[in-house]
């Protein structure tokens, strides 16, 4: 990339043109990212940088609003701060009932979204499956299906077998958001599976292993990381999914995005800023485990970055 | 030994001839495959395409006109048969005459029965506004109505007579309909039964249909705009950059979709981070702010940055397969840097194109979320529309007809997706 020493001025201009552009469009891309954080400290119900925050004045910046996010809906928030209040705090602050909800029926909808599509995974990349494209298909359109069609759909499938009354809780929401995960992990896993070596599965099945053995000693191993992100993109599916929980989760089942969602249409506060900051952290923090995922990945697999 | 019945046909040792036994493995492990696929294949089936197989068959049907249910139980009743009896002796354009009127009265008297008039009403609702206080008014007054019934429901409300109303009660009285795909295209069913324009202020979707493809297209090309450089400059720069940069695209990706709808809304407000900067640099006056948000221009800038991870990572993985010596054989023979992107460079990019641009333009026409937060009412997209039918004015078959319309633009774009791209070739980061 780096330019020649016989480019001419026109070049140089250009080429530095290019840079600043694509600089600025990197700009773009993380700085509405970026920006929430700082100002989910305002102090001020504002939603731009006051003067005292801009002077780096520590009057400008407080707590308050993560104050807010635990004590919003608690019975005695301003009691003393002792174990009591935090049961409390616990028991019916509203962000922390949708904290758990949504951890729930992430952890729930992930783990029935891995099972069945890494199994299905394995099915699909074998090359005598039969209609294999055709499935494949079927199996990723729930990622391409506008959401709200699939949420119409369960809103009335859900109310027709009255999924509501089989006492299971959340039960609704944690298949609809299997079905939505479902196809990041067979895209991932089949990612995985492209580079797989036959010939090691050939070489315990010679050394007398039985098929089950050779999938949990030989192949899961060397799939498990397009596994685990597999999974985690399905989590993420779920735990920022909003719409299907509007049209089919009860009444008390909030969960954080959907709290959002009312926080937004209702009055936006700088409280909403404030779990977006505690989103985006838990963000980087699952792009950095895929990311070492994907390089475990590659090492495992014998590919080198060049 | 088995060779000895016929030299000809190779046989396994157990005598069964090799193409048999062939065929018979082939045939297990085609099994032992579909095994592992079908559980998944039955959730999805279950849980995703019935469903919306389901709410797509109300948009060819909204019997309550002629079938009461009973809340709670689920029972249902066959109600304005009286009327359906004589819509079906009768063709189309009848002028309504005394037993038409004495059919609707007897129609009314079960209707106060069963408590369903308000539900009769809404379903004619639809189609002719201002006629669901009608038929409650009707109803109510049901037990009292005796010969001439022209003239008792003449003295409740004159529209009784308007033969659009009862054009409308004609095509709800029966079971399969296509009037919502009419609806959902701005066109309804004339008196006599043809197919007309609705009138110029009531035609909305056609132009929300236009306005749904036209943002779409818009958004692609500017994804397309913003993300052609820099997967270029991704590609090209060596490993290490390149993995460090690469963040600033996954990790948008990665971030919730409210998250980033929420920091534009924080952002483009008028009293927002990027009016005061203008303000502050003095590019506009303190009371020249730009209303940026609750408009297309909001929709339009917030979708662009959330799908722009879309464009980049296919544009990415193709641009790293592009030989970087075809565009040095190119220079070395004489063509510019201009000429040789052009012709060279540009051309190996193009299947990249084509898969970010398809995706970003199958996940744009659905959007929901971003538009229903910062499009205020110009922004909207068609998927408003379907979230407001269904729970706001609640006219299900409606809702049903438009979501049909755009599942099926989607799906073909889905099919050119898999034939040009082919789905397994999707990548996610």
């Amino acid at each position: 990339m780096a330019l020649p020493s016989h480019a001419s001025t026109l070049e140089r201009i250009w080429h530095y043109t290019y840079l600043v552009t694509c600089g600025l469009i990197f700009l773009f891309l993380i700085a509405p990212i970026l920006v929430v954080i700082p100002l989910s400290f305002n102090a001020e119900p504002y939603f731009t940088f006051t003067e005292k925050m801009l002077r780096f004045d520590a009057d400008g910046y407080s707590m308050r609003w993560y104050d807010m996010l635990l004590t919003f809906g608690m019975q005695a928030p301003e009691a003393i701060r002792d174990s009591a209040w935090w049961s409390d705090a616990w028991q019916n602050a509203q962000w922390i009932q949708a904290a758990k909800n949504s951890f729930i029926i992430g952890f729930f909808s992930t783990v029935v979204a891995t099972v069945l599509g890494t199994v299905a995974a394995l099915g699909l990349s074998r090359p005598e499956m039969p209609f294999s494209r055709t499935i494949m298909a079927l199996l990723i359109s729930p990622m391409i299906v506008p959401i709200i069609i699939t949420a119409t759909g369960l809103f009335f499938f859900y109310s027709e077998i009255k999924i509501q009354d089989w006492g299971i809780p959340y039960l609704g929401v944690i298949l609809a958001h299997a079905t939505l995960g479902i196809p990041f992990v067979i895209i991932t896993v089949t990612a995985t599976l492209v580079g797989f070596d036959k010939s090691l599965t050939r070489a315990a099945a010679n050394l007398g292993a039985d098929p089950v053995t050779t999938f949990f000693r030989i192949q899961m191993p060397l799939i498990m990381p397009g596994v685990i992100s597999g999974a985690l993109f399905a989590f993420v599916t779920s735990f920022d999914e909003v719409v299907v929980v509007l049209f089919v989760g009860g009444l008390d089942e909030q969960t954080i995005p959907r709290q959002m969602w009312n926080g937004i249409r209702e009055q936006i506060s700088p409280a909403i800023l404030s779990v977006a900051t505690i989103l985006v952290i838990v963000s980087i923090g699952l792009l950095t485990t895929v990311e070492l995922l994907r390089r475990r990945s590659e090492r495992l697999r014998g590919i080198t970055p060049s | 030994m088995t060779t000895d019945t016929n030299p000809q046909v190779l046989t396994t040792v157990d005598g069964v001839p090799l193409k048999k036994a062939l065929n018979r493995a082939m045939f297990r492990a085609k099994t032992r495959a579909f095994f592992l696929v079908f559980p998944l294949l039955v959730f999805i089936l279950v849980t995703f395409i019935a469903p919306i197989g389901q709410m797509l068959s109300r948009s060819i049907s909204d019997p309550r006109f002629i079938i009461h249910t009973e809340i709670g139980t689920d029972e249902t009743t066959p109600i304005m048969q009286n009327v359906k009896a004589w819509f079906d002796a009768n063709p189309a354009g009848t002028e309504p005459d005394e037993a038409a009127f004495a059919a609707l009265a007897a129609d009314m008297l079960i209707l106060k029965d069963l408590k369903s008039a308000g539900n009769v009403g809404t379903r004619i609702n639809y189609e002719l506004s201002g006629s669901r206080s009608m038929f409650t008014k009707a109803a109510r007054k049901a037990n009292s109505m005796k010969a001439p019934f022209k003239d008792v429901f003449m003295d409740l409300d004159k529209d009784w007579a308007n033969p659009e109303l009862w054009s409308v009660m004609r095509n709800a009285s029966s079971y399969r309909t296509d009037n919502f795909y009419l609806a959902a295209v701005d066109r309804k069913r004339g008196i006599d039964g043809s197919i007309e324009q609705v009138p110029e202020n009531r035609r909305v979707y056609v132009q929300l249909f236009i306005r749904t493809l036209l943002l779409s297209f818009f958004i692609t090309f500017t994804t397309f705009v913003l993300g052609y450089p820099i997967a270029h400059l991704l590609a090209t720069l060596p490993m290490r950059y390149s993995n460090l940069l690469m963040i600033f695209v996954l990790l948008p990706f990665w971030t919730s979709l409210l998250v980033r709808t929420t920091s534009w809304m924080v952002l483009l407000q008028s009293q927002g981070v990027v009016n005061d900067l203008l303000v502050y640099l003095g590019v506009i006056g303190d009371d020249g702010r730009i209303q940026m948000m609750y408009n297309q221009i909001g929709t339009v800038i917030a979708m662009t940055h959330i799908l722009l991870p879309f464009m980049v990572l296919p544009l990415y993985s193709v641009m790293r397969t592009v030989n970087p010596s075809y565009v040095r054989a190119a220079r070395s023979l004489g063509a510019t840097s201009w000429t040789a992107f052009r012709r060279i460079y540009f051309p190996q990019t193009i299947p990249g194109i084509g898969a970010g641009a398809l995706l970003v333009f199958i996940l744009a026409v659905g959007y929901y979320i971003t538009p229903a937060l910062v499009g205020g009412s110009d922004g909207q997209l068609i998927s408003n529309l379907i979230a407001f039918h269904m729970s706001k004015s609640l006219n299900w078959s409606l809702a049903a007809a438009l979501a049909a319309i755009l599942l099926g633009g989607v799906l073909v774009l889905y099919w050119v997706y898999d034939r040009l791209i082919g789905i397994d070739n999707l990548k996610l980061g």
